[in-house]
């Protein structure tokens, strides 16, 4: 029951919302916030009766659904959603927090949306028929689109249209391909399937497995988004509210390197082997593309939304190694960029909140004026340009690590992205907050308020926190990310292996002696 | 004659006994006491729930009456579908009818009477009854169309609906010939059996029945080429009519081309699928993007309904039991989704304003949050998504569709189904996204009225979380017959 637990939660605690009453709103935005952080203190319980051991799905629950097409209520949990699933109510009650003041008009409809959100979000997590994922993965997009809609900035109509048909669009045809597979499970067994770990188990010809996969693959793709299905995220992640940005890039583009890695990959490895060089040539076009156009927007929210391209071209990346230590770098990376991005969208949108502008040109030398917000805003920057000891250093270190393995001359281009990310965030990070204060109307700013501290202060800490003791986010996933990577490859890299023994409890080489000495050398199997 | 004549027509009766005392009782009525139409609607409910329970009854009885009615489940299934969309109908009626001054006698009339002729259209097995049933269904369509005495549009959508009408039915009285002329029968086992011994080279006259009987159905359906009646009659109509007769009437029109196409001409598999492929693609393609380019509501469900009966000519191409089943259900979640858009449509209307045009519904989520909540959710039905009904019909299309191989109609389906939700977003965006308000007040909206849409949201809400009962019905249903 913990796992229909986490998401009834929020979705009832939503219903809740709407009954209560007109011009209620600070109630109401108690009564959401409550239900969030319950949802929270929930998944940190799942959290400590989790067995980090093991690579299995657990907490799991099965109910017949619709039995005569072999549809069934199948959720469970492992090492790598568990992390998806805490990050998404990790950074929901701070989507609600931050939204306090920013939202008025509508709170209840607002925090309505923002629990169904969440609800959509952890269902599409931890669904392990494809389905029912398919159901929340739809499902998701509604309440996003209104938060977008109603809530967003002056474009927010045309951004809130567009990333929905482009998501739904790339998400139709994989509907088809679900179905296609599921009855494929019976032409082979004599029984229909949507269940994941059956179609696991099935064996599909090399050349079938290539559409499949790209109508999986193009789904996702538009939702990490790979270059270069990313044209709807600078819309809509400029044009929506604060709260929408921060779950926009912290959780739903990593629900699309999610796809990749649980459903893409696992269900057509051949084809994933055989795909995998062409979609790391498109995250890194993406890394240095992302990185350069990033460099030069005039808008804050824009900066930050085209390095979310280049920051999930490192994941995608990592995610193509398909090694145990890209993998994993790829999975830290994604928290990583949650949190760190998703505390970029909150500093900007506490800029934005105070001179309803998001341009770069309108601020300079807020040091004066806010220091606490400006030391909050350099935490959060270093964190995303990867400093060590941040959070951002672990994943990219791994994924570059577990990339060269497999492609070392990607993985030099790849790099470069690093040292952009460096200049347009520092660069950033100089026009706002240092030289000389300017504008007059930049004078008066206040600077943290109490509320403020306590949306900003979890994310700086998860920031350094991440970056200081990675082993405890990298060991209970392991165990699942080894059994995705044996499943693709059937054998783990041996370099790749060995050298994720460089950080404690990734020591994919002392565990697995066996795997590793029987598998000289299998780099070529990747190309 | 004899008993089991009588025992297999009996929902059929109820709806027609229960047509003619609403007559009456509109006959009889004191001249000026208005308000006694108010009440006419019981006496429907009254019929139609009482042919529900009678139908419930015939569930695995396999009746015949009079050679011509056969009650397999198939009729039940159609049977219960339409007498559910006239006590939904008649449901939304009440707060409405009276409101827009319609002749209440004759409304609640003319719909029971175009019940009972659908509902003969889904039961009977032969095809100079199911010409009949037709033409009962359309002359009280027709008429509902043009009630609104006062609405030269609806005059006009009217006669453009009778007159394209007349002439589809003279395409399908002339198949009937035909096939009369090739087979000596009417009766649609014989004609099976006739055109099963010489399916392999039919000749000339057998592919012009199928062509002439394909025309005719197409145009009740509202398909591709003889779709244009369409958005005239929809968009004229009284929105709750428009509800009625894009449901009922496709529901019905549907029942009758599944028998005949698939027990009669099933024969003739191999020649009609290529033709009605290309029509369900042409459909679905035309329905959605001329729906883009609509701006009054009315005219945009017009499309989107040429649409859905693309989405369910899918299934009559797939025609496995998955495909027959498939289009069971698709008939329910698009009827009960349907009407309750229209109906909140209706609960719009005010003399002044029509509530046609999308920017009537600007800022309606902050006057009206829960009317503009009901439209929003029967809107994301029609564009399929999860949890709604919607999206498990659409589903349960495709699904029949892939597992027949029909690859080009299936991707060609989903892609037209996210064009589709773009139009049907534009109404949202109006009512939750515009900054604009629309000036004029909306009326109020009764309680039976209320009631009428709650029921349907239940419907749509609850059979697309728990589909699985009435999936299993669906597939009992074709599983007697075919």
């Amino acid at each position: 029951m913990a796992l229909t637990l986490l998401v009834l939660l929020p979705l009832v605690g939503g219903l809740l919302v709407l009954l209560l009453g007109k011009d209620r709103d600070q109630l109401v935005r108690q009564v959401a916030l409550s239900v969030s952080l319950v949802t929270f203190l929930a998944s940190l319980w799942l959290w400590s009766s989790f067995d980090a051991a093991s690579a299995d799905f657990q907490f799991v629950e099965r109910y017949t659904w619709l039995p005569d097409f072999g549809i069934s209520y199948h959720v469970g949990l492992d090492g790598i959603t568990l992390w998806l699933v805490l990050l998404t109510t990790f950074l929901t009650p701070i989507g609600l927090l931050c939204s306090w003041e920013s939202v008025e008009q509508r709170v209840k409809e607002f925090s309505f949306f923002m629990l169904l959100l969440e609800a959509a979000m952890i269902g599409v997590f931890i669904s392990l028929d494809l389905f029912l994922f398919y159901i929340f993965w739809d499902a998701m997009l509604i309440p996003m689109y209104f938060l977008i809609g109603i809530w967003g900035y002056e474009q927010r109509i045309y951004a809130a249209v567009k990333f929905m048909l482009y998501t739904m669009a790339g998400s139709v045809l994989m509907l088809l391909a679900i179905i296609w597979i599921a009855y494929y499970h019976q032409t082979v067994t004599g029984v229909v399937s949507f269940d994941l770990l059956d179609l696991y188990a099935l064996e599909i010809p090399a050349e079938l497995q290539m559409w499949l996969f790209l109508a999986f693959t193009v789904a996702f793709a538009i939702k990490v988004p790979l270059f270069p299905f990313h044209t709807w995220l600078p819309d809509a992640h400029v044009q929506a509210p604060t709260a929408g940005s921060v779950i926009l890039a912290g959780v739903m583009l990593k629900m699309g390197t999610y796809g990749l890695l649980r459903f893409s990959f696992p269900l057509f490895p051949e084809a994933a082997l055989q795909f995998a060089p062409y979609i790391a040539i498109l995250a890194v076009i993406g890394i240095v593309y992302g990185a350069l156009v990033a460099m030069v927007q005039p808008d804050m929210k824009k900066l930050v939304a085209y390095s979310s391209v280049s920051h999930l071209g490192f994941v995608v990346l990592g995610l193509c190694a398909m090694n145990v230590t890209g993998v994993q770098g790829a999975l830290f990376q994604m928290l990583a960029h949650g949190v760190s991005t998703g505390g970029l969208f909150l500093i900007v949108g506490m800029l934005s909140e105070r001179r309803h502008t998001k341009l770069i040109a309108e601020y300079g030398g807020l040091k004066a004026v806010m220091p606490k917000l400006v030391a909050m805003f350099l935490l959060i920057t270093l964190a995303s340009i990867a400093l060590p000891g941040m959070n951002g250093f672990v994943g990219e270190f791994l994924i570059f690590i577990g990339s060269f393995a497999s492609n070392p001359g990607l993985t030099a281009v790849a790099v470069t992205g690093v040292i952009l990310s460096a200049v347009y965030m520092l660069w950033l990070f100089q026009r706002v907050n240092y030289g000389p204060l300017t504008n007059p109307r930049n004078k008066g700013l206040r600077d943290l308020s109490a509320r403020e501290w306590v949306v900003i202060a979890p994310i700086v800490a998860m920031c350094i926190g991440m970056g200081v003791a990675p082993g405890v986010f990298l060991k209970p996933m392991e165990p699942a990310v080894k059994r995705i990577v044996a499943q693709v490859r059937g054998i783990v890299p041996v370099n790749a292996a060995m050298m994720s023994g460089v950080f404690s409890g990734t020591a994919a080489a002392e565990k697995t002696p066996d795997v590793i000495a029987a598998t000289p050398a299998v780099e070529g199997s990747a190309r | 004659m004899n008993q089991n004549d009588f025992a297999a027509i009996v929902p059929v009766l109820m709806v027609t006994l229960a047509a003619c005392a609403t007559m009456m009782a509109e006959a009889f009525r004191p001249q000026r006491d208005l308000a006694a139409g108010r009440w006419f609607g019981t006496y429907g409910l009254i019929g139609l729930g009482g042919a529900i329970a009678a139908s419930l009854n015939q569930w695995n009885q396999s009746l015949v009456g009079f050679g011509v009615i056969s009650v397999d489940n198939f009729t039940v299934f159609f049977n219960i579908t339409l007498c559910a969309i006239g006590i939904l109908t008649i449901i939304l009626s009440a707060g409405n009818a009276e409101r827009d001054h319609l002749p209440l006698g004759e409304y609640y009339t003319l719909i029971l009477f175009a019940i009972v002729g659908m509902m003969l259209m889904a039961s009977t097995t032969d095809l100079l009854v199911i010409f009949i049933a037709l033409e009962i269904m359309s002359l009280g369509v027709y008429v509902l169309t043009a009630i609104k005495r006062s609405s030269a549009e609806g005059a006009e959508a009217s006669f453009k609906y009778f007159v394209l009408g007349a002439f589809s039915s003279a395409f399908f009285l002339y198949g009937i010939a035909m096939a009369y002329a090739v087979t000596g029968t009417t009766r649609l086992d014989e004609i099976g059996l006739r055109v099963a011994s010489s399916a392999l080279d039919p000749g000339i006259l057998t592919i012009l029945t199928m062509v002439l009987l394909l025309v005719g159905f197409a145009f009740k359906v509202g398909a591709v080429p003889v779709h244009m009646w369409t958005p005239d009659a929809y968009q004229g109509a009284p929105a709750l009519v428009t509800g009625f007769m894009s449901t009922g009437v496709k529901a019905a029109a549907f029942a009758a081309f599944i028998r005949v196409f698939l027990s009669a001409l099933e024969p003739l598999r191999l020649d009609w699928v290529p033709i009605v492929t290309v029509i369900a693609a042409l459909t679905m393609i035309l329905g959605t993007v001329v729906g883009v380019a609509q701006t009054s509501v009315k005219r945009m469900l017009a499309y989107s309904s040429i649409a859905h009966a693309g989405y369910l000519l899918v299934g009559l191409v797939a025609a496995s039991s998955a495909g027959k089943a498939a289009m069971l259900f698709y008939l329910v979640a698009y009827s009960v989704t349907n009407l309750g858009a229209f109906g909140v449509l209706a609960a719009l209307v005010t003399p002044v304003r029509q509530h046609d045009d999308v920017w009537d519904f600007a800022g309606m989520s902050k006057e009206r949050p829960g009317l503009a909540a009901l439209l929003t959710l029967f809107l994301l039905s029609l564009g399929g998504f999860p949890p709604t009904v919607g999206f498990i019909g659409k589903w349960y299309v495709f699904n029949a569709a892939m597992q027949e191989g029909l690859y080009t109609l299936a991707i060609l389906g989903v892609l037209t189904s996210v064009v589709s939700v773009f139009f049907y977003l534009r109404i949202v965006v109006m009512m939750y996204m515009s900054d604009e308000t629309a000036p004029e007040h909306r009326p109020k909206v009764s309680a039976i009225t209320t009631a009428g849409l709650l029921i349907a949201l239940a419907g749509v809400l609850s059979l697309g979380v728990l589909p699985g009962g009435l999936l299993k019905i669906a597939a009992e249903s074709v599983a007697s017959i075919f």
